[in-house]
């Protein structure tokens, strides 16, 4: 499903990002992935979602690896997951409804599916009734739950979850997650970088632990152990 | 189509100001350019107008026979460096005299000048070297007496001629190359300011293609707009130009079209290296 093999990440800038990290996340599975700010998540994720190529390694996403041969199968891939972000990105200018239905135009869906797939996937997340309204106008946990809708566009195999509750105060961080949980649970595996170990904790979900570039915990191969804070 | 399309309007009337901006940008560089172009066309048309007298004069014996004019007009008539060949007897040529230097009309007497073949040069075939390479082959023909061109008329013509037409070349280039950064920078203003919207794009799987097509469709309105404006704008100069100062020549429709035709290329082709760059750095 999703699979990293012997993965270096190294940027000319900042240096060794990622070294030698490996490990698979099997379909329908919820991952977490923790550790300190520069540790490496954001990297392993971008290499997912391939906004990065590795510097030596392979990852596979679905049946595609990464480095890919052409660009435009980037696309192909990016239709598979979906992606959403600490600072939602939304398209300030455009209503809720037209920030979804714009993810879905994208992908040249035919016009008539649209709506009725924009409404669904507002009344999944709980936003039917805020359908006309600006991200502007909507709490920060509505914004996540907005970008979620619009990551969940393509039906995809996997949510890829970039510190989604960073933003958030404790209600609607529940909120999010719990929405996350029932998008696994429906059958889409979720991968989520966070820093919120009490979310971590309370969830009997695997945990992926990354320090300074190499992965240094799998709660998968190592059970039992409990997750320490990390500085 | 459709959603490129849309987004293209889109951002017409999202950013107005950004927008109209960029046309009015487009618009002020092209119609620098079409001020000078237009300088430089009404200078060369003067040129022409001028270079058209360039003229070998070769004055005949009196006895020369009617014959013999005939063939030396059809033998110089056919060279291709020969516009046209005009035989001018005694008596038009003392009408010409009296005409050209009205003071003097009592001095001129019947049969005090010669006649005449008066050889107008192709078009190309005006510089100095092609007009003495011609006049000294003249003056060997039987019959002829003398033969006289304007040699340094001639070669200070040609001097100036070739001044203009660099001079036009470099400035035109100069121009050319202030209106494209002008347009570049404004073009790429509206892809940064885009950029999220780009970066969405890519995110939910648009293909690169996909994501140029607004901005290809934004780059190419812009430039039919600002080729417009700058088209109006220029004719605006040259009416005014053409009432208060001095007459000049207005662009034929054909060249003027293919102003438009230019900015809207210049538009289009601007905006997907843009693009291009853009969306090579953000993967």
């Amino acid at each position: 499903m999703i699979r990293l093999a012997n993965v270096f990440k190294e940027y000319p800038r900042t240096g060794m990002a990622l070294n030698d990290v490996s490990f698979m996340v099997a379909k329908g599975e919820f991952a977490f992935l923790t550790g300190p700010s520069g540790a490496g998540k954001s990297s392993i994720l971008k290499l997912i979602y391939m906004d990065e190529v590795p510097t030596r390694g392979t990852v596979w996403v679905g049946g595609t690896k990464s480095p890919v041969s052409r660009r435009s199968v980037i696309a192909q891939v990016r239709r598979k997951l979906g992606v959403v972000f600490q600072d939602f990105r939304l398209l300030e200018d455009r209503r809720i409804e037209d920030n979804v239905a714009f993810a879905l135009e994208v992908i040249d869906t035919p016009r008539e599916r649209i709506g009725p797939k924009v409404s669904r996937l507002l009344t999944r997340v709980g936003l039917a009734s805020k359908a006309t309204n600006y991200p502007r106008e909507l709490s920060g946990g509505e914004q996540q739950r907005v970008a979620i809708a619009r990551a969940l566009v393509n039906d995809p195999f996997v949510l890829i979850a970039d510190e989604p509750t960073g933003n958030l105060d404790d209600r609607a961080t529940r909120g999010v997650f719990q929405l996350l949980k029932d998008i696994n649970a429906a059958g889409t595996a979720v991968i989520m970088a966070t820093h919120n170990l009490e979310l971590v904790r309370r969830n009997e979900y695997r945990v992926l632990e990354i320090n300074r570039g190499q992965l240094v915990f799998d709660s998968a191969e190592q059970a039992g152990r409990a997750v320490e804070p990390t500085p | 189509m459709r959603l490129a399309l849309r987004e293209a309007m889109l951002a017409f009337r999202r950013s107005p100001l950004l927008s109209g901006l960029s046309v009015t940008t487009i618009a002020f560089s092209l119609f620098a350019f079409g001020l000078f172009s237009l300088v430089a066309l009404n200078i060369r048309s003067a040129l022409r107008s001028i270079e058209e007298r360039v003229e070998i004069r070769a004055f005949l014996l009196d006895a020369t026979p009617v014959d013999s004019i005939a063939a030396m007009m059809e033998e110089l008539g056919g060279r291709s460096e020969v516009a046209r060949v005009e035989f001018i007897d005694a008596d038009q040529a003392l009408q010409r005299a009296r005409q050209e230097m009205g003071e003097f009309q009592d001095v001129f007497e019947a049969g005090f000048l010669p006649a005449s073949l008066d050889i107008r040069m192709r078009e190309g075939f005006r510089d100095p070297a092609s007009v003495q390479t011609l006049a000294d082959e003249v003056r060997i023909l039987p019959y002829v007496e003398e033969v006289r061109y304007g040699a340094d008329w001639i070669s200070k013509l040609h001097r100036i001629r070739n001044i203009a037409a660099a001079t036009g070349i470099v400035l035109g280039i100069a121009f050319a190359a202030v209106a494209i950064i002008i347009i570049s920078a404004s073009i790429r203003m509206t892809v940064l300011a885009r950029a999220q919207e780009i970066a969405i794009m890519r995110l939910v799987g648009a293909t690169d293609a996909f994501v140029r097509r607004p901005f290809l469709l934004d780059g190419f309105a812009k430039g039919v707009l600002g080729g417009l404006l700058a088209l109006v704008l220029t004719w605006i100069a040259h009416t005014v130009v053409s009432r208060s100062f001095i007459e000049t020549e207005f662009f034929p429709a054909r060249l003027a079209l293919l102003g438009v035709v230019a900015g809207a290329l210049l538009g289009t082709v601007v905006s997907l290296v843009s693009v291009r760059r853009h969306l090579r750095r953000i993967r």
